[in-house]
């Protein structure tokens, strides 16, 4: 395992299993502390710089949430169009003026690649909030947060990947994650947006047992956990064959009759009509509590790169 | 036939075993094409044990750099190259496509981060046969197509 100390979170594939759990059981120390104390002073006198590209309000929000709970301060900008880039500044010179007013900066862009050449430029560490279409490890991370909390356990369980796996960035990530320990993987997804095969290669290269399928009712009754996707119009030549697809992916009270008894749904949000408001309020969905998983996960990132805790 | 090919020139290299058609390729990714390259044969489509037909390159008074070599790599993987002096082969070491490539190729995503703010691009290779590359950078695997498309 690296030394956490200045290290940067860029993308999962930098990520070792002794790393992912080091996060996690982290995670797990500073929920209870917070949950015991109401609030943390390890990162005070420490700055956050979230540098927002592009707009996102959960991650942002949450990561800012996150410094302030660590008793540290936060500065930055929600939208390109309030910073300097918009007078043509190149990344390069925004990091490396950043970087003189803070700690540690977390950065979201709209150009695959953007954290990772910030993270070249920048001293200090450099966290990945999303680049492009590319990788967004702190979701991922959240996600078998919240697998472990709710199972206590991430090997020997049946996890299905619901709806876009083709384009999807997170569940492209989860399962490259999930690769390290030992999950059967049902992928579940019309067939026109199927997971890209040379990720399906590397998760059987790795032992994953995967399964494929576009039909949800006759694998439902299987699993552990089902991470739901919205699936985009856009991506559909057609109308009518769009419609038909995503009504076969709706998660509703009907199909969760044949569900196990301690099934666990879970989905990134934000969700469109692919999982029905009536499941809100039933055993199986723990999305929101996902979201929360936001807060101690990435408080746990900041507090190690920061060296404030180890 | 080809060792008498490789003694023509006096100082220079000869690149061997090229895949029969990627001679001219070769040819155009070292910038050999110009005025002031020097001479420059081609020969094509010749017998060859190895691989059935294959191009040879020869460059008169210009020694390949390992960069220029591992250019070379990405298009023809199996060619072998000899340095020229005083015709004679003074060295001769095969092209092997390194784990690493950095400077020569351009990522084919056209929203990489490097190709929009100043880089050096590099790639990991993740497999030789068929060559995939990984972008450092926007993590986008290349295969052979787009990895000559973008030399």
């Amino acid at each position: 395992m690296q030394g956490w100390k200045g290290r940067d979170v860029i993308s999962i594939r930098d990520f070792s299993r002794d790393d992912i759990e080091y996060v996690l059981s982290t995670a797990e120390r500073l929920e209870e502390e917070l949950k015991e104390k109401g609030s943390l002073e390890y990162a005070k006198g420490k700055i956050l710089a979230t540098l927002f590209f592009e707009p996102s309000t959960r991650t942002r929000l949450s990561f800012e949430s996150a410094m302030h709970r660590l008793g540290g301060s936060v500065i930055g900008f929600a939208e390109a169009s309030t910073s300097s880039v918009k007078k043509g500044e190149s990344l390069r010179d925004t990091i490396k003026t950043v970087e003189q007013y803070s700690d540690v900066i977390v950065i979201r862009h709209p150009k695959e690649g953007a954290a990772r050449l910030a993270a070249e430029v920048a001293e200090i560490p450099v966290i990945n909030a999303g680049d492009g279409s590319n990788q967004h490890p702190t979701q991922t991370l959240l996600d078998l947060y919240t697998i472990k909390r709710e199972f206590g356990k991430i090997d020997g369980l049946k996890i299905g990947l619901l709806g876009d796996l083709k384009y999807g960035r997170t569940v492209h990530s989860l399962s490259e994650a999930l690769s390290h320990y030992d999950v059967e993987l049902y992928l579940i997804s019309p067939d026109l947006l199927r997971m890209p095969r040379h990720i399906v290669e590397e998760l059987k290269e790795k032992g994953v047992k995967v399964y494929e399928t576009s039909d949800l009712e006759s694998v439902i009754g299987e699993l552990d956990v089902l991470y739901v996707t919205r699936i985009q119009k856009e991506r559909f030549p057609d109308e009518q064959e769009y419609l038909k697809v995503k009504g076969s992916y709706v998660i509703d009270l009907e199909i969760l009759k044949k569900v196990k008894e301690t099934l666990k749904i879970m989905h990134p949000l934000p969700r469109v009509d692919e999982i029905h408001p009536s499941v809100d309020s039933t055993k199986y969905a723990i999305y929101f509590r996902q979201v929360f998983s936001g807060i101690p996960v990435r408080m746990a990132l900041l507090a190690l790169t920061l060296g404030v805790i180890e | 036939m080809s060792e008498l090919k490789v003694s023509a020139i006096k100082e220079g290299t000869v690149i061997d075993h090229i895949p029969a058609g990627k001679g001219l390729k070769v040819i155009e990714i070292l910038n050999l094409n110009t005025l002031n390259g020097g001479t420059v044969l081609l020969a094509m489509n010749v017998h060859s044990k190895k691989l059935g037909r294959k191009d040879i390159v020869k460059v008169e008074g210009k020694y390949l750099s390992e960069e220029e070599v591992n250019k070379i790599a990405l298009i023809a993987p199996t060619a072998t190259v000899n340095i020229i002096r005083d015709y004679r082969v003074a060295e001769k070491f095969n092209v092997e496509v390194p784990e690493k490539i950095s400077g020569i190729l351009r990522c084919a995503n056209p929203n990489c981060i490097s190709n929009h703010e100043y880089t050096v691009p590099k790639f990991y290779v993740i497999s030789k046969e068929p060559l995939k590359v990984r972008c450092h950078y926007c993590e986008r695997t290349m295969e052979e197509e787009e990895i000559l498309a973008n030399l």
